[in-house]
């Protein structure tokens, strides 16, 4: 039989080996993984835009072509740093962390947010980054607005861990198709955001599809927590887009 | 020296062939032994995750039964669990961390499978019931063999669902358009975790009843 001593020794001799060698693995990997991260996020930001064939090759030099502000606003609409120059990816905008941000409005503190403006074809397209939660963890992705910051050019999606063929659809690009042309603003310029719901878009009046697109067909959590996500992210920037006239 | 030579045996023994084969049939982890079912109904509502799902689980099985099999003298039984447990999760960060450093595009597939991978009783079973008492060769047999077993179910039914769900395999459609356009429409049920149960169920029962050995006696 084995003494209590020796069960002991084992195991804090497993622990320290283990965690050691866990440790290192995470701090050696670290700078290819956050460069993967930072590349993954500028190909959503480039593809919400509809700028095709963005590779994790190109993407950086890609994005600080079509990129010509990274802006940062504050909770009452004000732009507190802007960021034309080269090394994009290293400007205060694009190291927001969103869910910092927005944990601090949802406890009424102040925050501050990113905005990225993009040239292409000579159109002004501005991406708003967005953050929420589906079923299993966080949903993220940006929309594309219109140099009007009322109508949508395009979106993407993301999620950590949404059942696939479910929830995981909300990246499909079905779902994803349904947005351009939508309007986040109605007639009367109050802001509306862009509803997700259930049985048939086609369905509703013309005043009600401008402004929702069908939910995903199983993944009823994750669709409500895209709309929440899209309403809670979107009126953050309405001061901003409202003060800009 | 006639005794050590008796007793080594060659590394394609008819007994070690078994250790891989008989996971693919008689003892299949999913249809005869049950296991690993919780995942085998999350990830096969298409192929693609059912595939790279059942590449990480071989990957596991098989250095966790290597692992532990090495140790195995020295691993002291009242902690043997815990260890064996410590052995799984610290392969499944360490897969997970390379993932994400070399292929990133194929953790964003896997995300939260990898971490279902700890879940999986298949890992644990085979560590307890096969790595604790046996040499690290037939281990690795019995890692890849169990892998492989569970893979091939996963990678069967995934394919059921994602036709009859989707109309596509791997991706790509499948089912012709002028399939839809003369009404023909996709199975919702089918991209369903029940789903997933019933086809498991249907692949144990065609299995049972063509395979005598595993008919139980009434």
């Amino acid at each position: 039989m084995y003494s209590n001593a020796y069960i002991f020794r084992y195991a804090g001799l497993m622990v320290i080996l283990v965690a050691t060698i866990l440790s290192s693995a995470a701090m050696l990997l670290k700078p290819l993984q956050e460069r993967n991260e930072a590349i993954d996020k500028m190909q959503s930001i480039l593809s919400a835009s509809g700028i095709q064939n963005v590779t994790a090759d190109n993407a950086i030099e890609l994005f600080n072509d079509y990129v010509v502000n990274m802006i940062v606003i504050d909770d009452n609409g004000n732009v507190i740093n802007e960021f034309k120059g080269a090394g994009k990816e290293n400007s205060e905008a694009f190291k927001i962390n969103l869910k910092e941000q927005l944990y601090n409005k949802s406890v009424n503190r102040s925050f501050k947010l990113p905005l990225y403006v993009l040239e292409k074809d000579g159109e002004t397209i501005n991406i708003i980054p967005l953050r929420g939660v589906g079923l299993w963890g966080p949903v993220w992705g940006n929309i594309a607005l219109k140099s009007d910051f009322n109508t949508v050019v395009g979106v993407t999606f993301g999620h950590k861990s949404e059942t696939p063929g479910l929830g995981a659809e909300i990246e499909s690009p079905v779902f994803k198709e349904q947005f351009p042309g939508k309007k986040i603003f109605n007639d009367e310029g109050e802001f509306v955001s862009i509803g997700v719901i259930k049985g048939g878009v086609e369905k509703f009046p013309a005043e009600v599809q401008r402004h929702n697109v069908d939910a995903v067909s199983g993944g009823t959590i994750t669709s409500n927590g895209v709309n929440d996500m899209l309403k809670n992210v979107l009126e953050s920037y309405v001061p901003y887009i409202q003060k800009r006239g | 020296m006639s005794t050590d030579k008796q007793e080594r045996e060659p590394l394609f023994s008819t007994k070690n062939r078994k250790l891989l084969t008989n996971p693919l049939n008689i003892d299949n982890p999913i249809t005869v032994q049950v296991l690993g079912i919780c995942s085998a109904l999350a990830v096969t509502a298409k192929i693609k995750p059912a595939f790279v799902m059942a590449l990480s689980v071989i990957v596991v099985t098989t250095l966790a039964n290597l692992i532990i099999s090495v140790l195995r003298n020295g691993i002291p039984p009242r902690i043997r669990i815990i260890v064996q447990l410590v052995v799984i999760a610290s392969l499944v960060i360490l897969v997970d961390q390379v993932l994400k450093a070399f292929v990133y595009d194929v953790s964003k597939q896997l995300s939260v499978f990898v971490g279902l991978i700890i879940t999986n009783c298949i890992i644990m079973g085979r560590l307890e019931a096969f790595a604790m008492g046996n040499k690290p060769w037939p281990s690795i047999l019995d890692g890849i063999g169990n892998g492989l077993g569970y893979g091939v179910i996963l990678i069967v039914v995934g394919f059921v669902r994602e036709l009859f769900g989707s109309g596509t395999i791997w991706g790509f459609q499948v089912i012709p358009e002028a399939f839809y356009e003369l009404g023909y429409k996709n199975n919702g049920f089918m991209i369903l975790p029940p789903m997933a149960l019933i086809i498991v169920g249907i692949i144990i029962w065609i299995q049972r009843s063509r395979n005598p050995e595993l008919i139980e006696e009434k």
